[in-house]
């Protein structure tokens, strides 16, 4: 077995849009991204190992800015969909993406026109990372017409055919095999598309998650899994539920290649999501990446979070929060100056305000509603 | 004492099978293992293997034979020492066996739907499938098929024969067994833009996926306001094969049917497995499409036309009668239709509903039948709790109350596991004596 680890220091100079140069400092701490290649399939041997060997990610000030904004977006929106839980407007399950952000904008920053999202029910982050509007999205959460499921979905059934965001599942690992079968469509069209189907640490215990890694593997399917590793399968650690805790390795037995990524670091999951879309573009079928990330919420609004310590969320809050990580890297990159920044916090809260409004305004779905969608006219 | 060697039953609904080739000439000594001769049944062509040592002293039955019946003695082993005279007083009548079920034989006499007018072909339920699954494949290219052997091995119970050929491994895919797996990945396929028909080797599997079928395929287009389903067939055998036991035996009528978000439909024909499955493939929704094993071999008149469609949700009268309605789908129409014959020798004149669809349930049909005969007996193969015939009682007594001069009577499985003995499993199953006994109680005739 290839293990590759490394620590590496370095400063880079990169120039931005003006011409201005600017020193950058990326850190890679032991274990961050390391990159396995299994030897059990022998018509793969010729793979290369993934992710470890490419240069330490950089990115433009623009490119900055702009997961910035959407980290920002998708925080504020879920910092807003917390308090009308609170006011009693959010009703049955409410799970927040906040402290995971930087896996679905990374992961996002690479996608092309014919890619395809899927992924459970922690989905808000997802739908706005998508270009979902925040409106549609927050109505749906308040149960109104204006939602994306005209208010008959909820938090955990959200779906945009136009964004290419297919859900949105409520049951546990159920959305990888549908992932794989996007993938299966993508291939089967020829639309060079590739599907990312994301599921969370604990759901990666469910079989039919193995059942599809064997079919994506078998038939050489374009689908990224991305398994957000936030460490907690709702209250059970996961030490506690995984014979084996390195997830990326839970696709060698199927010959499929995976890497783990500093989930907290957009530039290092951009990175590794260019390596695996490369990968499945040149129909060499699936690809594993395991994103180490922190929810800093419960696992549900009505999750107290006694499985762990406060210490251990203010911990990594103030250590490694991906949104003050990436503020950290604009103001070494000088790319943006505080006011703007500031400015920019302003903004997303205009918008999340804008979504809440509409959200309440929005009138709740006509009784009429309760029969249609159930089946299309033949 | 010579040994005679008996057809064989090489599939639990094999009857009858041809004689491909002997393998053995007669003076031909045999050991045990040896390969005696080929016998080709209606899904396979298998080997068939001596148990008995001596010197095949005769062969009863010719090479290329067709139809010959299971336990028909088809050659004679000597023992050591014994003569070619010892064979003499052996001939080819089937040895006892019992019957096989009784098949109705009615025509249909009437019907709530135009008739189909148009030329037919006389083809097994078998064929007519896989016509209907062909015939779409050739108009639509997002139509494909996927299941455990139904490419190269044409279908565990030969339904996709010659698909792979005519489609190629694109189109025709053999899957692992994974059945979560692969409905995932069918229900995936579908939101995707295409239409996959997923083939369970049989509907008992497919219990292992059905979270996919119910919460994926089903409620999607609920939850997502009409944006998005999974426009997809599940077919495959379903119910009651022959000695297979209880994990291999049941009936998911009433599972699937219990489900908004589904279509549930049952052929009993092939003018029905063709019509059905067709309308099955073209519909935007998921359907799940039960069809029945023993059925899969018997023929019947199937319409060419590539445009004919059994509409879903139109049940068919199979037999028009007065005195009492008999309400059956799948194999049980033939019950049905054998139970009316012998009920009208007694003066009793049965109509015989096909219902074709579960769901939609074509409920005026039953209550306009049920207006002119007054008495009403449901025929399921399932159980009667929660079961279909519960179902159309259910509604019987909200719509047509008045009309009923005696209690609906439910003919179902007994409320066991199916057993594997011969004889446990023939009372467990529904069958034409106990809708006569039925039919009578609700006509308060002795």
């Amino acid at each position: 077995m290839l293990i590759s680890k490394r620590v590496s220091i370095r400063l880079t100079e990169i120039i931005d849009d003006a011409g201005r140069a600017h020193d950058v400092v990326h850190v890679n701490h032991p274990g961050d991204i390391m990159a396995i290649k299994p030897k059990s399939r022998p018509k793969r041997a010729a793979r290369k190992k993934p992710a470890a060997k490419k240069a330490v990610p950089i990115a433009t000030n623009d490119e900055l800015l702009s997961y910035y904004k959407d980290m920002l977006l998708i925080r504020r929106f879920e910092e807003k969909a917390g308090q009308l839980y609170g006011m009693g407007l959010i009703g049955g399950f409410c799970h927040l993406y906040i402290g995971q952000e930087a896996v679905v904008v990374g992961m996002q920053a690479t996608a092309g026109k014919n890619d395809t999202v899927v992924t459970s029910y922690r989905d808000h982050g997802h739908m706005l990372a998508c270009g979902m509007d925040a409106k549609g999205v927050m109505a749906e959460l308040t149960g109104r017409q204006g939602g994306y499921s005209k208010g008959k979905g909820g938090s955990m059934h959200m779906f945009s055919r136009e964004k290419n965001f297919y859900g949105g599942h409520g049951i546990v690992g159920a959305q990888m095999p549908i992932g794989t079968g996007l993938a299966f469509a993508s291939k089967y069209k020829g639309d060079g598309g590739v599907c990312h189907a994301y599921c969370g640490d604990g759901a990666i215990n469910q079989g039919q998650i193995y059942e599809a890694f064997n079919m994506a593997s078998l038939w050489d399917l374009p689908v990224i899994y991305v398994i957000e590793n936030n460490k907690y399968g709702m209250g059970t650690s996961i030490e506690r539920a995984s014979a084996v805790t390195e997830l990326y390795k839970r696709g060698e037995s199927f010959g499929i290649s995976g890497a783990q990524v500093n989930g907290m670091d957009v530039l290092e999951v951009r990175a590794a999501a260019e390596e695996a879309a490369a990968w499945c573009r040149a129909g060499k079928g699936p690809y594993i990446l395991e994103m180490k990330t922190y929810r800093y919420r419960g696992h549900s609004m009505s999750d107290p979070a006694k499985y762990r310590t406060k210490e251990e969320v203010s911990k990594v809050r103030s250590e490694s929060d991906p949104i003050e990580l990436l503020r950290d890297k604009i103001a070494a990159a000088r790319a943006a100056r505080e006011d703007e920044l500031k400015d920019m916090d302003k903004e997303a809260k205009a918008i999340v305000t804008a979504a809440a409004e509409f959200s309440q305004q929005s009138p709740e779905p006509d009784p009429s509603e309760l029969y249609t969608d159930v089946l299309v006219d033949a | 004492m010579a040994i005679q060697v008996l057809m064989p039953a090489l599939s639990p609904t094999m009857t009858e099978g041809t004689i491909a080739n002997w393998m053995k000439t007669e003076g031909d000594k045999v050991v045990s293992g040896d390969v005696l001769c080929e016998i080709e049944t209606d899904k396979a062509t298998m080997e068939v293997e001596a148990v008995d040592e001596g010197v095949l002293g005769k062969i009863l039955i010719a090479a290329g034979t067709e139809s010959v019946a299971v336990n028909t003695p088809i050659a004679v082993i000597l023992e050591e020492g014994e003569d070619t005279s010892a064979t003499d007083s052996f001939t080819t009548a089937p040895a006892s066996t019992p019957e096989p079920a009784a098949v109705a034989s009615i025509a249909a006499t009437d019907a709530t739907e135009p008739e189909y007018t148009g030329s037919t072909t006389e083809m097994t339920v078998r064929e007519a499938l896989r016509d209907a699954m062909a015939e779409e494949m050739r108009t639509d290219d997002t139509v494909f098929l996927m299941g455990e052997e139904v490419a190269q091995y044409q279908g565990a119970y030969k339904v996709s024969q010659g698909l792979l050929e005519e489609f190629g491994d694109k189109r025709v895919i053999d899957t692992p067994i994974t059945e979560h797996g692969f409905t995932g990945l069918g229900v995936g396929a579908a939101f995707g833009g295409l239409k996959p028909i997923v083939e369970f080797m049989t509907f008992n599997f497919a219990m292992q996926a059905v979270d996919q079928i119910i919460n994926s395929a089903a409620k999607t287009l609920y939850m997502s306001g009409g944006q998005m389903g999974a426009p997809m067939v599940f077919r495959g055998p379903n119910g009651a094969a022959a000695r297979v036991a209880a994990q291999h035996s049941q009936c998911y009528a009433s599972w699937y049917a219990h489900i908004p978000g589904l279509k549930v439909i049952a052929p009993w024909s092939g003018e029905d497995a063709k019509g059905l499955l067709k309308a099955a493939i073209r519909d935007p929704n998921p359907v799940i499409c039960l069809e029945h094993e023993i059925m899969y071999g018997q023929s019947f008149a199937v319409p060419d036309d590539p445009d004919f469609v059994v509409p879903i949700g139109k049940a068919k009268v199979e037999k028009s009668g007065s005195d009492v309605t008999i309400v059956a789908f799948s194999i049980c129409v033939s019950y049905a239709l054998d139970a009316a014959a012998r009920l009208a020798e007694e003066g009793i004149d049965a109509e015989v509903i096909n219902l074709r669809s579960i769901r939609p349930l074509d409920i005026d049909t039953i209550i306009q039948s049920v207006q002119k005969t007054n008495r009403l007996i449901t025929v399921e193969e399932g159980w009667a709790a929660c079961g279909i015939g519960s179902e159309i009682a259910a509604q019987m007594m909200e719509a047509a109350f008045d009309f009923l001069d005696a209690p609906v009577h439910r003919v179902a499985g007994e409320d066991v596991p199916m057993p594997y003995a011969a004889n446990l499993e023939a009372l467990a199953l529904p069958n034409a004596d106990k809708i006569i006994t039925a039919a009578k109680a609700v006509s308060y005739a002795a």
